[in-house]
């Protein structure tokens, strides 16, 4: 599994933290515990002065890429659910052609 | 079925469960009867895979320990919160036995069937309404101030109703050939990422920002969307008519409206009288005692005669003319008389004169230089769409408000192409929930229809939708005039938490008929009061249909919950308790029967789940107009009065409402109550939607109420230092109406002069019995807001447009 990757173009994360959701439902996770990810919101003020929200998912130490799920050929819980799609999991091979151009994105490993 | 046993059964959202206005398509993991997940169905379109918070928190909501699972009948005093469980037979024996005695004693017409916002049920509401024999069905929103003032003026300006084309009605969506990316997408007052818009979802605009649309966001908050526009106009609550005003003043003075459009389809050309107290369009009966009074007049430049547009032949009376679009006159009526007339253009050119960039800069708060730019932006677009919200109904003005911005996509021709905005109609024609008049399951003979509450005091209540007028049915619960209110059947609605606007009026209306039923998924502060309370099924429940508008839907029953019966089982059984012949036997045949225009059965739906109308079918775009496939007579044109798009609105002017759009201030404002303004110094604004929950739901469910504990006002940084009051602080939001205290969300997404609280919030968690209420009273922002404040036309309410003050709690 070490090969596999999580692409996140977080530049369009909109913030409705559904990957939370899918993730508790996919665990059975209890509420208020630590999930497998968490959106963190970061309102800041540009160099112009105009106001600029960025949404980054966080994948904790809970996250176990969903295992059970890829084995099965199914995407991982918070990835087929994201809303904004703007998670991709695949081989860090294939990730490299799916990086986006024009805007700042995170590649977050397993290690 | 798989080998561990799990069946995977497809099927379509809809409320009760998300709450949201559904649509999208769901793979529902069953094992042993009990639903052990929910996935969102890579194959629908709607989501493609995709599902939101509160749909993938369905296993805690079907099973949450707090489920009303059988009938309650009330035992103690109203709102003790003492009741006993009943069986369904006692329950309906009850019901039929009390409302049957009401309607022998009072009339069918002194019982009120009140639902909430409209989801699965305005088809099944009216229904039992109607076999009981009530006219009084209610949306219990002060000014029904939630999408109706929208969908009736979309439908007297243009006849029908429009969406953005966010590619929808294809099965291929954005891929599809016909379809074109649109340049830019105008949002103008909603948070798209965190609501359910009425038959949309919201991130199909992330998907076209992807592809490479721009935006422009119109709202007094900097939402995320709003942080990634193009354009962001940041303005007043309650000024959005002027800010639409603004627009067409920069299209029109710099030539950006679409004139062979207008020229073609709008009723531009037309005349109007300029000699009477209001314009009035001109008819052929002014010219000729023969005329009929709905065909209109214009003027061919050419030979220099007044022509005749006849509205049942949708053609002038001289061929092959381009009519006079700017020109004013006198004119010879039938007695000789000569009167001054002009046409509509001429007329709405001088309207929009009025509101110059300046003056709009001033009203809305927009600086000037960006109502120029997004006038541009919005008109030189191609294609351009825009996607409107809530705050243009919540306000007094939504009906010229609505009909401003409705006008923007006219004037630049951006109706019905690939795109733009689409005309929505519902998916084969099948009519599951009445959005106008008519289309009901059943109807009430004219003696009693005319007995619903509103239909005297308002045209568009008479003459648009069948509900009753809520604001004047709180009033005759009280006055009892003309006649008296005796009970209330509630369903998808709690008045106390969430629709109703001076919940203290509410709950003493409530507590003071002589017989209630709420029919809920938990108890809530509502059904406290009430005498009974029914268990109803989420949509994984229930067999129902979806035709919303696109595409035609199956609801399919996947188990069961104890005794939780749907809402259509319920109104059902009841009907044919209330009505010797009531024709439908059960729930399939019922929908069988709404099915007919699709040529299909529920069985045939259900095999499918899903269907889109095929090209060519009137239920599916585009340039349907030019078509002939939007009019009954499959003549080119549209569903109006005249067929044309009427910037100068006949059905307005037979309301006596100004028949062109105008910027009126909320009652309560700055500029309209300075002196209540010195004491309350801040705009409250209201119902910006939270990602977990929908309006008054879900604060039981452990997942979602763990994103958010408590209610929060937003309150600019600047503002919040001006009143020592820190981020996270308890606050007091206080005015001549109420006071709630809630938490303080000190941020600069918000303008320093408005401070924004959240709506429908209660805790199921706190007491239920009174006088706590589950702590409605702590935190209902609706205390601030008054009832009876219903705009000219019954439409629309301040509900966005209050004043008030904040300042620190104490202890």
């Amino acid at each position: 599994m070490s090969e596999y990757a999580m692409l996140i173009d977080y530049e369009y994360c909109s913030g409705c933290k559904t990957c939370e959701i899918a993730c508790n439902q996919e665990y059975k996770r209890e509420a208020g515990k630590l999930g497998g990810v968490e959106v963190q919101e970061f309102i800041h003020f540009l160099q112009s002065g105009r106001l600029y929200i960025t949404n980054i998912p966080h994948f904790t130490k809970a996250c176990v890429f969903c295992a059970g799920r890829v084995k099965k050929g199914l995407k991982p819980a918070c990835v087929q659910h994201c809303m904004a799609n703007v998670l991709t999991f695949d081989t860090l091979e294939n990730l490299k052609d799916k990086i986006p151009e024009n805007r700042k994105a995170l590649l977050w490993t397993k290690g | 079925m798989k080998n561990d046993g799990v069946k995977i059964i497809k099927t379509t959202t809809w409320s009760p469960g998300p709450g949201c206005h559904g649509g999208c398509g769901i793979l529902v993991h069953v094992k042993d009867d009990k639903v052990i997940k929910v996935e969102g169905d890579p194959d629908h379109p709607w989501n493609q895979g995709r599902l939101c918070s509160r749909c993938l928190s369905m296993t805690q909501y079907m099973y949450h320990k707090d489920r009303l699972t059988k009938p309650l009948k009330r035992v103690g005093e109203r709102g003790q919160g003492k009741f006993e469980q009943i069986s369904w037979d006692e329950a309906f024996d009850l019901i039929e036995k009390k409302m049957k005695q009401i309607r022998q004693d009072h009339g069918p017409e002194s019982m009120i069937f009140h639902q909430g916002t409209g989801r699965d049920i305005g088809g099944w509401i009216s229904m039992l309404a109607y076999a009981y024999g009530s006219p009084n069905w209610m949306f219990g929103l002060s000014g029904i101030s939630c999408y109706t003032p929208r969908l009736m003026m979309m439908s007297i300006t243009q006849g029908d109703f429009a969406v953005v084309d966010a590619s929808q009605w294809h099965e291929k969506r954005y891929d599809d050939p016909v379809y074109e990316i649109p340049e830019t997408v105008t949002i103008w007052g909603q948070n798209l990422p965190a609501t359910c818009p009425d038959g949309f979802f919201g991130h199909w605009y992330v998907d076209l920002m992807k592809r490479g649309t721009q935006l422009m966001v119109i709202d007094p908050r900097c939402t995320w969307i709003a942080s990634r526009a193009k354009l962001w106009l940041q303005l007043r609550p309650g000024t959005d008519a002027a800010l639409a005003l603004g627009f067409i003043h920069v299209m029109i003075k710099e030539n950006l409206v679409n004139m062979a459009f207008i020229e073609k389809w709008t009723n531009a050309p037309f005349l109007v009288r300029t000699d009477t107290p209001e314009p009035i369009l001109l008819r052929e009966t002014d010219l000729a005692a023969n005329g009929k009074s709905t065909n209109f007049v214009a003027h061919d430049p050419v030979s220099n005669e007044f022509i005749i547009w006849d509205s049942d032949d949708q053609t002038y009376s001289k061929k092959n003319i381009t009519p006079s679009m700017d020109v004013a006159f006198t004119i010879p009526l039938t007695d000789g008389t000569r009167v001054p007339v002009k046409t509509v253009w001429r007329m709405y050119k001088e309207n929009a004169e009025e509101y110059t960039p300046e003056k709009v800069s001033h009203i809305t708060w927009v600086p000037k230089d960006k109502i120029i730019q997004g006038a541009r932006m919005y008109a030189k677009s191609s294609p351009s769409a825009l996607h409107w919200g809530l705050p243009i109904d919540t306000i007094p003005s939504t009906i010229p408000t609505s009909q401003a911005v409705n006008h923007l996509w006219c004037l630049s021709g951006n109706l019905d192409n690939p795109g733009g905005n689409a005309i929505a109609r519902y998916a084969y024609d099948v009519v599951t929930y009445p959005y106008h008049s008519g289309g009901s399951i059943l109807s009430l003979p004219p003696e009693v229809a005319e007995k619903r509450i509103g239909i005297n005091d308002y045209g568009p209540i008479k003459d648009f939708r069948a509900w009753a007028q809520p604001d004047k049915v709180l009033e005759q619960i009280f006055t009892k005039k003309p006649y008296e209110i005796k009970g209330m059947w509630i369903q998808t609605a709690n008045p106390l938490a969430c629709t109703g606007m001076e919940p203290q009026k509410w709950h003493k209306a409530i507590k003071q008929l002589d017989f209630t039923v709420c029919v809920d998924l938990f108890m809530t502060p509502t059904a406290m009061l009430c005498d009974v309370i029914l268990p109803a099924a989420t949509f994984l429940e229930k067999d129902s249909l979806k035709a919303w508008w696109v595409p035609l839907q199956a609801i399919k029953k996947v188990v069961e919950v104890d005794e939780c019966k749907s809402d259509i089982e319920i109104n059902l059984e009841l009907s044919k308790r209330f009505m010797a012949d009531f024709p439908y036997d059960n729930t399939h045949d019922l929908f069988d029967s709404l099915l007919k225009s699709a040529g299909i059965t529920y069985q045939e739906l259900c095999d499918n789940t899903w269907m889109i109308p095929p090209k060519g079918h009137p239920s599916r775009p585009y340039y349907r107009h030019e078509k002939g496939l939007l009019r009954a007579d499959g003549k080119p044109g549209f569903r109006t009065p005249s067929g044309k798009i009427e910037l100068f609105s006949s059905w307005l002017e037979k309301w006596c409402l100004a028949p062109m759009p105008y910027h009126e201030e909320p009652p309560y404002s700055p500029v309209s109550t300075p002196d209540l303004f010195k004491d309350y110094p801040l705009i409250l604004t209201t119902g910006r939607r939270m990602g977990p929950f929908f309006h008054s739901e879900h604060r039981q469910i452990p997942w979602l109420r763990a994103q958010q504990k408590e209610p929060v006002l937003e309150i600019h940084p600047d503002t919040a230092q001006k009143y020592g009051i820190e981020h996270g602080q308890k606050v007091c939001v206080e005015n001549w109406l109420g006071k709630i205290t809630v938490k303080a969300l000190v941020t600069p997404v918000i303008h320093p002069d408005i401070v924004m609280a959240e709506h429908g919030w209660w805790f199921p968690e706190k007491e239920g019995a009174e006088p706590s209420l589950f702590g409605v009273w702590d935190v209902n922002v609706n205390q601030l807001i008054p009832m009876g404040h219903e705009g000219k036309g019954g439409l629309g309410s301040p509900i966005k447009t209050m004043l008030c003050k904040v300042y620190k709690a104490k202890g």
